[in-house]
């Protein structure tokens, strides 16, 4: 009985309070995020201080995660390739989570990628051939890329998307299939959003690197993916001009390459100063030294200055984002 | 007449009955190939694609350790040493590579070399401090993309735009070869860093410690467990209805999907006892309750193999129940419970999908020293390095699973070296 009574009470004291102090920072979050993440967390871990763990859950896992709560055993920071949504705010709150500091790290091109090896000439897309290659709820159903317009090749339809936990799936929705929606071709009460089912959209993992094998290997398959992955394996993959723009870093920056969008990481507030190097980390990811350096040649595009201005002033002064 | 006729008939039958036999021998045999090759082909791309990364590409650098660059002097203590200024040698040293660089080229040269060299050039220091003043030669890490270029995996033939490396570094490295300051050495990286997210300097160290750490709680949890309960159940439990139920639920929780294991680290463990997450302490745990019952049903059957009369003899001149167990029973089921025990800890090693959800799919720069401290594992590593974007990292995860092959082989193969060696026949 006695020995009950011990194990019980090592129990409660084990629920109720955290046997385990963290002197190491926790972040986890958006797959498109960890690699420029982990840069800047081995950074740091060569010039002496205890390497941040970071995990790659994406973006939607992150923000659960993040929003769980304040204690050591809660993340951090959660990276997020889109903004974090009201309803994962709403989340954090409820949780005791109030306050957080939003950071823009830079921005990141959504490439509509094909293998290097075939040449379908100046390739160029509008999102409204894009919709019409991919929305369920088209009318036409098209197979081949010839059938939504003549001047396109003539090869079977088959694009990878990524899945809808993924943070480029939310910021491609939402600048492709909405944007790009033919209203005419809609069926009724059709959603703009839907992917095909029918086997000309795949839906694929939140790996990156199984996006750019596939596409290498199979003769007409597109695939969705973010501008790092395509800068760093260009011998094998190349992207379509989309509305006559070319990624670049430069269409990135200034957004006039229409698949762009900004990278976030997200700070929990009551941990800064509890879990040691959180701020030296941030300073670090947002330093010149960083994202005009290694962070760019990752693939990471830099901020405007204006935005960097914003940026830098709610890390300084801690700034809640809401 | 009739006779004949049917002597005839069984011969008939017998001819086809023995063809039958031998059809079935070939049969056997062809999926025995058929297994065999899949294998081969599995290890020939595993080893065709690995191999290269048991070498790395290090180029020759004259270092000028000037003191008056450093800023140290020759009894600066080691603090001091870190704190040099060994960037500004470095810069030197790459500046000088060829004669007359321009700026524009300088800095192509500098991205043919791994950002890792400061603090080569600083360790050598740190072992030699008598080199301070003088020119040294050393063999410093390349970059990644000079490394994957010479060892072919990555083309040159395409055109510049499509090619991580443009003509002028290209010819660079032509003249390199050409004066023999480039080569190739053994990759000591790989085994003695942990993981990294520049191809050339990223190693196992970090998850092959992960890894034992990691074993080392599954062998602590469960080996004591394991062997409590199954002498409590093969020799003093009573056979009833409840027994019967728990010995069909070990059986059965053998089978579970090893995720779910997972699930419940992420459930009890991490959220109600608040263990920390991604480290060895709770993948350990999460691993020992799914090996749990696999060790649980092997000790079981190396007890049953004891035979009775051992038991009874030890009854018979006195001793306890428990000393009759302890003495006898138990020391003669221990080769086979640690054959047991042992493959349940390769299958341990080998998991992936309990750890991550309880994150110790992570990047870890450090090599774990504690079971407290946040650590991956191999196939966790493999598994991160997959997915990199640098084509370094290819041939990086082909050599980790080569690595976790060849431990994988020694366990099993201390497992029936054990069964061998102190198996007893009766």
């Amino acid at each position: 009985m006695k020995k009950i009574i011990c194990f019980l009470s090592t129990c409660l004291f084990l629920s109720s309070t955290s046997l385990f102090a963290r002197d190491y920072i926790s972040i986890v979050g958006s797959s498109t995020v960890y690699p420029f993440a982990t840069l800047v967390a081995e950074k740091l871990a060569s010039e002496g201080m205890k390497a941040p763990v970071i995990e790659s859950t994406g973006s939607g896992g992150g923000h659960k995660l993040f929003c769980a709560g304040i204690g050591v055993e809660h993340p951090d920071i959660t990276n997020s390739s889109r903004a974090q949504k009201d309803k994962e705010f709403q989340l954090c709150k409820e949780n005791g989570v109030t306050d957080i500091i939003e950071v823009i790290i830079g921005n990141d091109g959504i490439a509509f990628a094909y293998s290097a090896d075939y040449d379908y000439g100046d390739l160029n897309l509008t999102k409204e051939q894009i919709w019409q290659a991919m929305a369920k709820d088209n009318k036409n159903a098209p197979k081949t890329w010839s059938d939504i317009d003549a001047s396109l090749p003539n090869v079977e339809i088959s694009i990878m998307a990524p899945p809808p936990t993924s943070g480029t799936r939310d910021a491609f929705d939402s600048l492709v299939m909405k944007k790009g929606c033919v209203k005419e071709m809609l069926v009724a009460d059709g959603d703009c959003k839907k992917y095909r089912e029918d086997g000309h959209v795949i839906e694929g993992g939140e790996k990156d690197e199984l996006y750019v094998e596939h596409i290498s290997k199979e003769k007409g398959a597109f695939g969705i993916f973010g501008y790092s992955f395509l800068s760093n394996n260009t011998d094998k993959v190349k992207a379509s001009k989309i509305d006559g723009v070319e990624i670049s870093m430069e269409g990135i920056q200034d957004y006039s390459y229409p698949i762009a969008r900004p990278l976030f990481f997200y700070i929990k507030k009551a941990h800064i100063g509890v879990i040691p190097g959180i701020m030296e980390y941030v300073n670090e990811f947002v330093s010149e030294e960083a994202t005009e350096d290694y962070l760019l040649e990752a693939g990471l595009v830099e901020l405007s200055p204006s935005d960097r201005e914003t940026v830098l002033d709610a890390v300084n002064n801690q700034k809640n984002y809401k | 007449m009739n006779n004949t006729v049917t002597q005839e008939r069984i011969i008939a039958l017998r001819k086809k009955r023995s063809a039958q036999d031998l059809r079935f021998k070939y049969y056997g045999f062809i999926a025995m190939c058929l297994a065999l090759a899949v294998l081969v082909f599995l290890l020939y791309s595993i080893f065709s694609r690995g191999f290269t990364a048991f070498q790395k590409t290090t180029i020759l650098l004259e270092i000028n350790y000037d003191q008056e660059v450093l800023k140290l002097t020759p009894d600066s203590t080691e603090k001091e040493i870190e704190k040099g200024k060994f960037f500004k040698v470095k810069k030197n040293a790459l500046n000088n590579v060829f004669e007359n660089l321009s700026k524009s080229d300088a800095k192509f040269i500098k991205k043919l070399f791994s950002t890792n060299i400061d603090n080569e050039i600083k360790n050598y220091f740190l072992n030699n401090p008598s080199v301070l003043n003088t020119k040294q030669k050393l063999w410093v890490t390349a970059h990644s993309n000079v490394d994957q270029m010479l060892k072919g995996n990555a083309s040159r033939d395409v055109p510049e735009d499509r090619r991580k490396l443009n003509d002028i570094q290209l010819s660079f490295i032509d003249q390199l070869v050409q004066e023999n300051r480039i080569q190739k050495e053994f990759n000591n990286f790989f085994f003695t860093r942990a993981d990294s997210r520049h191809p050339e300097i990223a190693g196992i160290a970090g998850s092959f410690m992960g890894s034992l750490l990691t074993l080392f709680v599954v062998f602590i949890l469960s080996f004591p467990i394991a062997i409590g309960a199954s002498v409590y159940l093969e020799e003093f439990a009573p056979k009833n209805k409840l027994t019967e139920l728990i010995e069909v639920n070990i059986s059965n929780l053998a089978a579970v999907p090893s995720i779910v294991f997972g699930l419940l680290g992420l459930g009890v463990l991490l959220n109600v006892f608040g263990f920390p997450r991604s480290t060895p302490l709770v993948g350990g745990t999460v691993l020992a309750l799914m090996t749990l019952p696999t060790i649980i049903i092997a000790c079981r059957a190396s007890l049953k193999a004891v035979p009775p009369s051992i038991k009874e003899g030890a009854l018979a001149i006195g001793a306890t129940k428990s000393q009759a167990v302890f003495h006898h029973v138990v020391p003669l089921a221990l080769p086979g419970t640690l054959t047991g025990t042992i493959i349940g800890l390769a299958q341990a090693l080998g998991e992936t999908a309990p750890l991550i959800m309880i994150g110790m799919v992570a990047f870890i720069p450090n090599i774990p020293t504690g079971i407290t401290e946040p650590s991956a594992s191999l196939p966790v590593q493999i598994f991160l390095w997959v997915e990199s974007a640098e084509r370094g990292f290819q041939e990086k995860s082909a050599a980790a699973i080569m690595i976790i092959l060849l431990f994988l082989f020694m366990m099993n193969a201390l497992a029936v070296y054990l069964r061998n060696r102190f198996e007893k026949k009766w």
